[in-house]
């Protein structure tokens, strides 16, 4: 069974936009980490994922229309396909727009994401379509990098100190439930999973606990029970923060109409 | 400071030359070291493999030993392949 | 990008490419004394130190860390290198300012490619720096006290997208212009460090004038946003050569020593010289009425900036002063609970390591890929 290219563009969609919120959201941390090297390996990260996207909603637009920017710019919030994951605040998902960052949060973020794609890239490579198995190729490493970016600090800030251990299990317990929509399966998934496009999400789920709990095991971390299970992102119902990353985002772009960058 | 040391970092640009100093990290520990010079120094693939150091860990010649250090060598003219006359005709030494 | 429109940043690269030869150049050719074995009395007496050196910087050759230095040279090393790190670090804020409102993704990417390349240059630097006895703890706290300094221009605000252009244009311009005679300075880390950095910073002023080039071929309102960006961040760029020759502190000793290659109203002439053309391209206009080619001269002659305002900046009272110390000082404070947990962790990681009567934690590390 092949896939319709509506399907196509609708996955490569959420796989875009994943990456691309999750760039805007590193890249807030420019010049603020915790240590100047960190700095550097954040801005890292930011660019790989802004590179995937990139990639992704330039394939959007040859299938469906538009470019890379009319996507990533004159799209609302509703039509925005991201987890709730990668919108969540740096501060956290309870904080107010504007706090500032903890790197807690964001290593929590980055290691569920990136134990996420590394593995969705891997399934990716056998995709029956050439253009997003050739992306997942080359994402793949990067995700590799990520993930164990995210595993040393992880690591180091769950044993690390008293203080540190406390607010790394926090940030763990704050992010732990928007995890879950990671592997929603709806009707997308189901199709694409029997055309070969992408592996099903709720298949990945095993190998993705298996990886996140030995790293939580070393940082002496505690995995959340399973619980509440926010979601909606797939269907562009996002949280309150999505709205202002966007307002942020695309303010310049939207005052000048028409005009080449 | 805070507990964070200094590692000298090494790169080999590529294969086939040695690994040369090209400056220096902060960082907690060797596994942390190893990726900030990743980060900080190759960038633009400057290098195929790196090596940390930690700065404490490297013994360094004095300069003011400079003579009895190094003059020993400046005698053993030998060892350089320039002391040695090759007949004329032979090829591939 | 522009590169055919662009003779003298390509000169100016060239430049650097001169300086890597020279130093290369240099560290083959025997020093006059000193390295010689005749060399009569041994190497500890002040005397003949003094000597050494001084032949070492007579030859045009490079003092490195280990060798004896007067007091005074590695004092103005360490002034001088700190100041251009912390420059580094406290100039990725009004640049990093944009980088989550860029008008699209490929701007976005080359912004934050830029400003992490900043962070790069300051680590470079700093690690210069530490060569000579300081560490990087001490020069932080230094800049966040206000007891060294960073480049003024950094105290002006971001205001507009153009800024950025304008930023890479003519800011990275003149730090270009500023950096490049560094390259051969006398002391072989600093002048290992620029010759790297003068290297990646040629993208920075392309993207910049890109940037600039792009708006100002774009809309009226983009273009307007391209002039007003050139009009603010013009004199303040030519300040960024320091003050007149006649009033400035430390430039006689520093030429002597082989730390500065020429004065400041030399490099910012000739900053001047490279602009003009530049700005024509663009189709932008330099805010400077009295602005003309001087036959006689061979060089443009110019306004000079406002030098008092520089004073009233590099004092603490530009418009961004208390802003950039203030975020710096956050992040510092912000992001102590990290580095502790990781000293922390590596001490538990160590004593484990210890304790389970392995050999100690290798002090080597090392990754192929």
């Amino acid at each position: 069974m092949t896939a319709d290219v509506a399907d196509i563009a609708a996955f490569a969609l959420r796989v875009g936009d994943d990456a691309l919120i999750a760039a805007q959201r590193l890249g807030e941390w420019s010049a603020r980490a915790p240590e100047m090297e960190e700095d550097i390996a954040l801005s890292n990260i930011a660019l790989d994922q802004l590179g995937v996207a990139r990639m992704m909603l330039t394939y959007v637009g040859e299938l469906a229309s538009g470019d890379e920017d009319s996507l990533a710019f004159r799209r609302d919030d509703r039509e925005f396909r991201n987890c709730l994951l990668v919108e969540l605040p740096n501060a956290g998902p309870a904080a107010t727009s504007g706090a500032e960052g903890d790197f807690g949060i964001t290593m929590a973020k980055l290691l569920f994401l990136s134990t996420f794609q590394r593995l969705l890239h891997d399934g990716m490579v056998a995709s029956t379509d050439e253009q997003l198995s050739a992306v997942a190729a080359k994402a793949r490493k990067e995700s590799a990098y990520h993930v164990d970016h995210a595993s040393q600090w992880t690591v180091r800030l769950g044993d690390g100190t008293d203080e540190s251990h406390r607010r790394m299990q926090a940030a763990v317990d704050d992010i732990w439930p928007y995890t879950h929509e990671l592997f929603a399966v709806d009707d997308l998934s189901v199709r694409l999973d029997q055309a070969g496009v992408a592996p099903a999400p709720e298949t990945i789920r095993p190998t993705w606990l298996d990886l996140v709990d030995a790293v939580l095991a070393e940082a002496t971390l505690v995995r959340p029970a399973d619980g509440w299970a926010p979601e909606g992102g797939r269907c562009g119902r996002h949280t309150e923060h999505l709205s202002y990353l966007l307002a942020e985002m695309q303010v310049l772009h939207r005052a000048h109409p028409g005009a080449q960058w | 400071m805070n507990g964070w040391t200094l590692w000298e970092v090494f790169v080999r640009p590529r294969r086939g030359l040695s690994h040369t100093h090209v400056g220096s990290v902060h960082a907690p520990d060797a596994v942390i070291a190893l990726r900030n010079a990743r980060d900080v120094y190759t960038r633009r693939q400057e290098g195929v493999s790196i090596w940390v150091v930690a700065a404490t860990a490297i013994t360094a010649s004095s300069p003011d030993e400079k003579d009895a250090f190094f003059d020993p060598a400046a005698d053993k003219v030998y060892r350089h392949p320039t002391f040695y006359e090759v007949p004329e005709g032979v090829k591939h030494l | 990008m522009y590169g055919n429109d662009f003779g003298v940043s390509e000169s100016l690269l060239d430049q650097v490419d001169e300086a890597e030869r020279a130093l290369v150049a240099a560290a083959q050719r025997r020093t006059g004394a000193g390295d010689t074995t005749d060399q009569g009395g041994s190497a500890s007496s002040g005397v003949d130190l003094q000597a050494y050196f001084d032949a070492v910087i007579g030859a045009d050759q490079k003092i490195e860390p280990r060798d004896w230095m007067p007091d005074s040279y590695r004092k103005t090393l360490i002034r001088q290198i700190a100041q251009h790190a912390h420059s580094e670090i406290i100039g990725m804020q009004p640049e990093g300012n944009w980088i989550t409102r860029a008008p699209s993704l490929k701007r976005k990417a080359i912004l934050l490619a830029k400003v992490q390349d900043e962070a790069g240059h300051g680590l470079y630097l700093y690690a210069a720096a530490e060569t000579l006895g300081i560490s990087r703890d001490e020069l932080v706290q230094m800049l966040l006290d206000g007891r060294q300094k960073y480049s003024s221009i950094f105290n002006y605000p971001t205001l507009t997208w153009a800024d950025i252009g304008a930023i890479g244009w003519l800011v990275d311009g003149a730090a270009i212009v500023n950096q490049v005679p560094l390259c051969r300075c006398s002391y072989g880390p600093y002048a290992r460090a620029m010759i790297r950095i003068c290297k990646e910073e040629s993208f920075h002023q392309r993207q910049g004038y890109e940037i600039l080039h792009t708006l100002a071929h774009g809309t009226p309102e983009q273009k307007a946003m391209a002039q007003d960006a050139v009009n603010r961040w013009w004199y303040p760029s030519l300040a960024m050569f320091g003050p007149p020759d006649v009033a400035s502190t430390h430039s006689e000793q520093s030429m002597a020593w082989g730390i500065k290659r020429f004065s400041n109203d030399d490099l910012r002439q000739r900053f001047v010289d490279m602009c003009v053309g530049q700005a024509e391209v663009l189709t932008l206009t330099l805010p400077d009425e009295a602005l003309r080619w001087n036959e006689e001269r061979g060089h443009h002659d110019y306004t000079q900036p406002d030098y008092d305002e520089l004073m009233r900046v590099i004092k603490g009272d530009g418009p961004c002063n208390r802003q950039r110390t203030a975020h710096r000082r956050r992040a510092q404070s912000e992001g102590a609970w990290v580095r502790e947990a990781a000293a922390a962790y590596a001490a538990k990681a160590q004593a484990r390591a210890t304790q389970d009567e392995q050999t100690p934690e290798d002090a080597v590390a090392g990754v192929s890929t």
